[in-house]
């Protein structure tokens, strides 16, 4: 069962086609990758997905919604979130803060004048520990290093207890020391709570170890997918890549 | 009202009259919309206090004139100066410290701050009571006195025209002006090229303010002034700019003229003295109306 | 900073004090109530302005909405026959004490009400977008109020209204029970936003000031989370501009009840001066700011409208983290230089 179902997707800015009848299909619980050199539309698609601008032409479903021309408010609260490559965090707000915020607080209305509940709280402490910002946690924000608002940026995805997170280049500017880590924490993630991921990467080591389908995207189009071992075997990948 | 509305209707040529006096009187919001895009676009700097400067421009006209004798259209040229130099004054002493500033707030608070000292500066020095300076040249009478058209409207117009196409010139082929809209472009680039990224701003704000004082001049010939009623020019300026867009010149020409005679005829029909709750409702419709319509199509209004 | 318990404490000590001081000082008892009047503005004004990061020019509606609202009821609630649509300026009504009071609780209480409804209304049209568009669009509300209500001869057009007497038969004077009222409400409105501020609602709204693309990446309602902050305003402010009414005996759309270049000047002030997106800023603004204006203006004469002006400016350009802001960024700074320094 397919949790997102991407079909022809088209987006052109001014001139310039970022994306031209790219599909994919995200299976429930799985961990897809998608790679492709620099300027090959990975992003905007991402962006499209999200609700970031509308799309050209296509279709996109989510857990069986067609979700193209919802905003991105809409489309978070449905249980799709993402992350970027420059960290967005709450910069003056302490981690701590940062985390309560990202809870499900609009759930309920009645209780949205009273401060956090425990258990908020309490899940607040689980996953700064889980991301190794325990200690950090009364700093702000904005004074953390860039690996550590990454890592804060996606404990906060969390704390919403999302059914599919898109990451953009998750171990882009992270010290390599810490990679094999955040990694780590991205495959519990899906295994102990089943969060589907969808993730852009550069780093192949990276993506060929987690991910179990992935997609290559050159020059806006959809060039190859398949497992890890048949697309880094695959002589249009390689060639993308070293450029023809 | 229903009378109002039934006497544009069964007379066409008092609506044609309103319009018109409108289009004339429009060439001047223009003028002030522009200089307010100017820095919106260069420096994002978003200036509560245009309407200030405007009414500044008009009192140095009203004493000049008053004061010295001196015609009020040949003050234009004088007023321009000064007010270029005020515009340097302020650059230096406020807007230069709030460059690069990321809270927008900072600049909006600091403009309103200065637009309130202007207003009680002007208080103080002119008094509270409505002035103005018409030089009284007479009135124009067109097919057979259907059309009235007061010839100080008609200069002002002239006048307008003439300092916008010595903008746009000066904006084209100038070196300043070439500075100035590299830098509205990129900003970094033009500073690693050479370009003195301190003198442009300056001098954008500073003609700007230029801008503003010549508007001014033409404003208290054309009508009346007094030191509190800048709010509504910089009303009326945020709302051309909103409606045509930060980089349209030809735009704001038409919004300004647009918005001017449709104030006209609203006026007539509603009441001269809802002029403000008249913009008012129409800047929030045009808002309101453009924000479900982005939302529509997944987008956002910058 | 300080401790609750040890906020609480000044406070407790701070209200007893405030309770006694109209006996010792019998002649200042206006003043002193306008500082309660000013704690009201500045609060409602920082609720939006400062902790959710969208200025408002034109939060001086309600503060005349409330006003005419409340004089309106209490005109009409228990006259009858009068010819009121000629010359309502000087229509002067003389209620009895049990009148008086029952028709000024009913008329703050309509004005609030209208209030709300008015900011929900404006809100969903102009909170949906930017705060930059927002201040744009709340600039020029005061001023269209002003006018509308200048032309309205119900309310007295541009002469105004006059507020009804005071039953003069009662032991406690005017000037007395408007300032315990006003002390009353300026003590509620300071717990209850205090809450607010301490809760997940008031972590919404700073959150929106601090990043709103990202609140509303993470699905937050964040229009329904201002329109909401901007109606508790709209409630107070209302109240508020309901006594004042009554305190000045006289209601004039453009220099009282919409006046911008007084009332609705002097919250954004004293919010920032104070120290805007704190609890304590405002009330710390609002007894500072009113208290040098009274005492300053007589050696001013004229020019002080002038100094304010300035005054403004200054604090907006060179000191926009207002009072507490600064000291809450020196003990941040050092916070953060102590944590750190027990990293490896």
């Amino acid at each position: 069962m397919e949790l997102l179902n991407v079909k022809s997707v088209a987006k052109s800015y001014g001139g310039v086609i970022a994306n031209h009848d790219v599909s994919l299909k995200v299976p429930k619980g799985k961990i897809v990758g998608i790679i492709g050199p620099n300027g090959s539309g990975k992003t905007t698609l991402f962006n499209s997905i999200v609700g970031h601008h509308p799309i050209d032409s296509g279709e996109i479903h989510f857990n069986g919604k067609e979700i193209s021309s919802l905003t991105i408010p809409k489309i978070a609260r449905l249980g799709m979130l993402r992350t970027f490559q420059q960290t967005h965090i709450y910069g003056k707000m302490t981690c701590v803060q940062n985390m309560q915020i990202s809870s499900n607080i609009d759930a309920d209305w009645k209780r949205v004048f009273n401060p956090f509940s425990k258990e908020v709280d309490e899940m607040v402490d689980e996953l700064l520990s889980f991301v190794g910002l325990y200690k950090k946690r009364f700093l702000l924000a904005g004074d953390l290093s860039f690996g550590q608002q990454k890592l804060l940026e996606f404990a906060m995805a969390l704390m919403k207890k999302p059914k599919i997170l898109l990451l953009d280049e998750p171990t882009a500017g992270v010290n390599p020391t810490l990679i094999n880590g955040l990694i780590d924490r991205l495959r519990q993630v899906n295994e102990e709570k089943g969060i589907t991921l969808l993730v852009i990467e550069h780093n192949m080591r990276v993506i060929m170890n987690l991910a179990e389908h992935i997609y290559c995207l050159a020059n806006g189009t959809m060039l190859a997918d398949g497992k890890p071992e048949e697309i880094q075997n695959d002589q249009r990948v390689i060639d993308a890549y070293l450029g023809n | 009202m229903i009378t109002y509305i039934k006497i544009l209707i069964t007379s066409p040529e008092f609506l044609a009259q309103l319009i018109i006096n409108g289009l004339l009187v429009g060439a001047i919001f223009a003028l002030i919309a522009y200089g307010l895009a100017l820095i919106w676009g260069v420096m994002d700097i978003i200036n509560f206090a245009q309407g200030e400067l405007v009414i500044f421009g008009g009192y140095l006209t009203y004493t000049l004139f008053y004061q010295f004798g001196i015609h009020p259209v040949l003050t234009i040229p004088i007023v321009a100066v000064l007010l270029y130099l005020f515009g340097l004054l302020v650059y230096k002493t406020v807007i230069n410290r709030l460059l690069g500033e990321k809270d927008i707030f900072i600049t909006i608070l600091a403009t309103f701050g200065l637009a309130i000292l202007m207003q009680q500066l002007m208080q103080a020095i002119f008094g509270p009571d409505v002035v103005t300076a018409n030089p009284e040249l007479g009135m124009l009478f067109l097919f057979d006195g259907a059309l009235i058209i007061s010839n100080i409207q008609l200069v002002s117009f002239v006048i307008a025209v003439f300092v916008a196409i010595v903008l746009f010139v000066l904006m084209k082929y100038s070196r300043m002006g070439q500075a100035i809209r590299a830098t509205a472009q990129n900003p970094r680039a033009s500073r690693i090229l050479g370009i003195n990224i301190e003198k442009v701003y300056a001098n954008t704000f500073a003609i700007n303010a230029a801008l503003c004082g010549i508007g001014g001049s033409l404003v208290v010939m054309v009508w009346t002034i007094h030191p509190f009623i800048g709010l509504v020019y910089t009303f009326r300026s945020f709302m051309i700019v909103i409606l045509a867009g930060l980089g349209n010149f030809m735009g704001i020409i038409f919004a300004g003229m647009g918005i001017s005679s449709l104030e006209n005829v609203t006026g007539f029909i509603i009441g001269a003295e809802f002029q403000a709750a008249v913009i008012f409702c129409l800047l929030v419709i045009i808002l309101v109306t453009r924000s479900i319509k982005a939302r529509k199509k997944r987008q956002y209004i910058q | 900073m300080i401790t609750n318990d040890k906020q609480n404490t000044l406070i407790w000590l701070g209200l007893a004090i405030s309770a006694i001081v109209p006996l010792i000082l019998p002649n200042h008892i206006t003043v002193l109530t306008y500082i309660w009047v000013m704690i009201i503005l500045a609060l409602t004004w920082d609720m939006l302005g400062g902790q959710t990061g969208y200025t408002s020019f034109g939060n001086i509606l309600f503060f005349g909405v409330g006003m005419y609202v409340c004089a309106v009821v209490q005109r009409d609630m228990f006259s009858s026959g009068l010819d009121r649509f000629e010359r309502v300026s000087e229509v002067v009504v003389s209620l009895n004490a049990s009148e008086y009071f029952i028709s000024l609780a009913v008329g703050t209480f309509s004005g609030a009400i209208v209030a709300v409804i008015l900011a929900v209304i404006l809100g969903s049209g102009i909170l949906g977008m930017r705060g930059h568009y927002f201040a744009i669009c709340t600039l020029g509300l005061g001023h269209a109020a002003a006018e509308i209500a200048s032309g309205i001869d119900y309310i007295g057009a541009g002469s105004g209204m006059v507020a009804p007497l005071y039953p003069s038969e009662l032991l406690i004077g005017k000037e007395v029970f408007y300032y315990y009222a006003f002390l009353l409400v300026a003590v509620a409105t300071f717990f209850l936003f205090r809450k607010i501020y301490r809760s997940q609602f008031g972590l919404a709204l700073n959150a929106i000031r601090d990043n709103e693309n990202k609140a509303e990446s993470m699905g937050i309602h964040t229009t329904q989370y201002k329109i909401a902050g901007w109606t508790i305003s709209a409630f107070f402010l209302a109240i508020a501009g309901a006594g004042v009414g009554n305190v000045i005996g006289f209601i004039d759309p453009v220099e009282i009840a919409f006046s911008g270049p007084t009332f609705g000047v002097w919250m954004i002030v004293m919010a920032i001066l104070g120290g805007k997106g704190t609890i304590w800023g405002p009330v710390l603004g609002a007894v500072i700011l009113y208290s040098a204006k009274e005492t300053f203006w007589t050696y001013l004469l004229g020019w002080d409208k002038v100094a304010l002006g300035l005054l403004i400016l200054i604090v907006v350009v060179y000191f926009p983290k207002g009072i507490i802001g600064y000291f809450k960024d020196r003990k941040q700074l050092s916070n953060s230089i102590l944590s750190q320094k027990g990293d490896s």
